[in-house]
């Protein structure tokens, strides 16, 4: 113990002196910072910047920049620009973001403890507003936000010395800050502690945010902000990098199996906090807040609004990982939903089956679909029977309908129709498919019994689902039997009948 | 839609025919005690005395005219210190709109100091901050429509809607409460006292004591903190310097009553 402290003391005395010095042995120098105070800002002066001035490389999300790399405090040139801009925030629906780099979140900063660096924050000509830019990583009152507030085809520029290391949140202060926030103002900066991060086979840069839009999640079109909504800190979408998808699909972070991963994760709030969790991994270690310590073998971090942490995690077997909010409405009906997928040789030692990559790769909470990805295989090869659709049916209905037709299709009584026996269904069958597509609202006489309430549309079921559900209903409880195929679900989609509901 | 079109048809006939007028018609406000949404140090409410508005913003149009006969005013003779490089860098030339630039836009990338030369030449001056606030407090049917939260979306609508589309004519929205058009939704307005509108460039500091490094005496601190739409305004206008210009950014005259 003793000899662990001596050892970081002299370190730090030869970092304080300026002089440049082979790089402390990172595991001397990680075992020391677990054991000792790192020294804070009051230790994080190195002096004066040494060398060349160094332009520093941004990245956009998931991507981040190398390692510095260095061994002394160099002059670091940072450029930003604020770019306003519309884009996709889900499928089909726009929204105009305000960004750091045009992307949210903003760029990625790394730069390294001590370091002097020169901020130029440029606001582009067509902006409509005045922003400014508050790091979480700056020594000094506002951040730079007093510093850095630029007009509309301005530029500003401020330097600060980063006299803390850690991974710290930036984002624009200019009011009205919540909704500058909201808009997607905010990113992450790296400062590296002397000795660098341990290395790790890939690194990522994800960035959780609420967003508040004037229309429903996933109402297609172009949305507003809606600052009441931000208010009552009840938002529309929770996201990590700033849109439904942008981490899934082909987009998906990758990585194979035998490799570390290192996560750098942000939350730019502007209300929530993100309990951060990836679906079947353990965190190894997590720098907890970004700070110097790491915890190890975590299952969920808490993520403040306004903070950050590192996790890494070795990954042993292959499949989908997926990062959630595990407050975990936000992941399946708010968007809070990424992936990670791993390649490499199955691990039956570790991990027997892939079940759970079937059950959470969709994009919201449903049973067990291995009777629908069968079916959606068998649609694709051209072979798909109508047993396969009523078994994925099944499943599908369960997720989707029975809370309220109830698992017996039966419905309940002067609230939600039923669907078994049927007469409504029985007089023309076409009528299933249509009302999962439109909804419906109104008056309407079912075996007998007046009904009169709204089922909103459930839009959301791609083609083959509203089939397989269709061909479920049809050929259970003594309904008609028949089928519905995607091809019949895409053209009933197309046409809204005049008692359609207004959604959700 | 169509309606639209015909409207915009009719239009530029009676734009013209306003400019060739000598600049947009003189809306008569009445004053009196106003509070503001900004807190000032020394009262709760703003007394205005009786003032007039310009009914819509200036054009393009009727800001060539002042330049033709004001020609130290022209983008090439300017002086530099009086207006930026990109004063008036959206017209073809010093003394041309060219294809892109319609007359009736309002017109844009002025300075506050070309603003105010020109409302001296018509005769008035910019208004106030305190004047336009109070003028632009009113929707279609109310003189103070500013607790209505619609009020507050539909301005906060206009400001999330991206600036690199071309602007629509002045003019064409519908006139508020007291008879003025396009107070929202269409530029920022340059005011008189801009550079006394000191809200921090930090929104979190306001009340703070750092803010009497400022001499002015005026607005420090918000205080109606929901009232966003106000709120950006100032935002804008604080973060600007009187030689500045921006593509969205243009001006109405007022005057005394006399």
């Amino acid at each position: 113990m003793k000899h662990l402290i001596a050892c970081l003391a002299i370190a730090t005395l030869v970092a304080a002196a300026g002089c440049k010095k082979d790089a402390t042995p990172e595991a001397t120098a990680t075992h020391a910072a677990a054991t000792a105070d790192s020294g804070g800002s009051l230790k994080g002066d190195f002096g004066p910047p040494q060398g060349k001035p160094i332009e520093a490389i941004l990245t956009s999300p998931p991507h981040v920049p190398p390692p510095t790399g260095r061994d002394y405090p160099a002059k670091v040139i940072v450029e930003l620009d604020v770019v306003e801009k519309e884009m996709e925030i889900s499928e089909g629906v726009t929204y105009t973001f305000w960004t750091f780099g045009g992307t949210v979140p903003g760029s990625f900063i790394r730069v390294r403890q001590g370091d002097t660096v020169q901020f130029h924050l440029r606001n582009m000509p067509d902006s409509k507003m005045p922003h400014n830019i508050d790091l979480h990583g700056v020594t000094g009152p506002g951040g730079g936000a007093a510093s850095s507030f630029t007009a509309p085809g301005h530029v500003t520029r401020f330097t600060f010395k980063a006299l803390n290391a850690g991974l710290f949140v930036y984002h624009c202060a200019t009011a009205p800050v919540g909704m500058h926030i909201a808009n997607g103002m905010y990113g992450l900066i790296l400062v590296e502690p002397p000795a660098g991060m341990p290395p790790v086979d890939k690194e990522y840069y994800v960035m959780q945010g609420d967003f508040y839009t004037s229309g429903k999640y996933r109402e297609k079109g172009h949305q507003d902000f809606d600052m009441q909504k931000g208010i009552d800190e009840n938002p529309t979408y929770v996201l990590f990098n700033g849109s439904e998808g942008a981490l899934t699909g082909d987009k998906a972070l990758t990585a194979n199996t035998g490799e570390n991963v290192r996560l750098y994760v942000g939350n730019g709030g502007p209300n929530l906090v993100s309990s951060f969790h990836v679906i079947g991994e353990i965190f190894d270690k997590v720098w907890f807040e970004g700070g110097t310590r790491f915890n190890e073998n975590v299952q969920t971090t808490l993520i403040p609004a306004g903070g950050a942490a590192i996790m890494d995690f070795h990954l042993e077997v292959p499949g989908s990982y997926v990062l959630v909010d595990h407050s975990i409405f936000r992941a399946f009906n708010k968007g809070a939903l990424a992936i990670l997928k791993a390649d490499g040789a199955e691990r039956p030692d570790i991990y027997s089956g892939k079940e759970v990559d079937a059950m959470y790769i969709g994009d919201r909470a449903a049973p067990n679909l291995a009777a629908v990805s069968t079916a959606a295989k068998a649609q694709q090869s051209g072979d798909l029977t109508v047993e396969e659709q009523v078994e994925a049916g099944k499943a599908l209905f369960a997720g989707t309908c029975s809370t309220c037709h109830q698992p017996s299709g039966e419905g309940m009584p002067g609230v939600f129709p039923p669907l078994a026996k049927s007469d409504y269904i029985a007089a023309n069958p076409k009528r299933v498919p249509e009302v999962i597509l439109h909804g419906m609202q109104g008056p309407v006489k079912v075996n007998g019994q007046d009904y009169n309430s709204i089922m909103p549309p459930m839009s959301q079921l791609t083609d083959d689902e509203v089939a397989n559900i269709s061909t479920y209903v049809l050929n259970t409880w003594g309904n008609p039997g028949g089928r519905v195929t995607k091809a019949d679900a895409a053209e009933i989609r197309k046409v809204k009948p005049a008692n359609a509901s207004e959604g959700h | 839609m169509r309606r639209i079109a015909a409207l915009l048809c009719l239009l530029p006939v009676a734009a013209v025919a306003i400019a060739a007028a000598g600049g947009a018609a003189w809306v008569k406000l009445p004053g009196g005690n106003f509070r503001s949404a900004l807190k000032y140090e020394d009262a709760r409410q703003v007394k205005l005395a009786p003032f007039e508005l310009q009914k819509r913003p200036v054009t393009n149009a009727e800001f060539l005219e002042f330049v033709k006969s004001h020609p130290q005013w022209r983008r090439d003779k300017v002086a530099s210190v009086l207006a930026e490089g990109r004063y008036l860098s959206h017209w073809a030339g010093p003394e041309t709109l060219g294809g892109d630039v319609l007359p009736e836009q309002p017109v844009v990338q002025v300075s506050w100091f070309a603003a105010s030369a020109y409302c001296e030449a018509q005769g008035g001056r910019l208004p106030t901050w305190s004047e336009w606030e109070y003028a632009a407090a009113a929707d279609e049917t109310r003189r103070d429509a500013r607790m209505d939260p619609i009020w507050r979306e539909r301005i906060l609508g206009w400001y999330s809607k991206p600036s690199n589309q071309a602007l629509p004519r002045a003019g064409l929205q519908t006139p508020n409460a007291w008879g003025v058009q396009d107070l929202h939704g269409l530029v920022w307005e340059w005011t008189d006292d801009f550079s006394s509108l000191l809200v921090s460039g930090d929104n979190r500091t306001q009340g703070d004591a750092d803010k009497f490094k400022f001499c002015g005496a005026g607005a420090l601190s918000m205080d109606d903190r929901e009232n966003y739409a106000v709120l950006m305004r100032v935002a804008m206008l604080s973060s600007l310097d009187a030689d500045d210009t921006t593509a969205n950014l243009g001006f109405r005259c007022a005057r005394d009553v006399k």
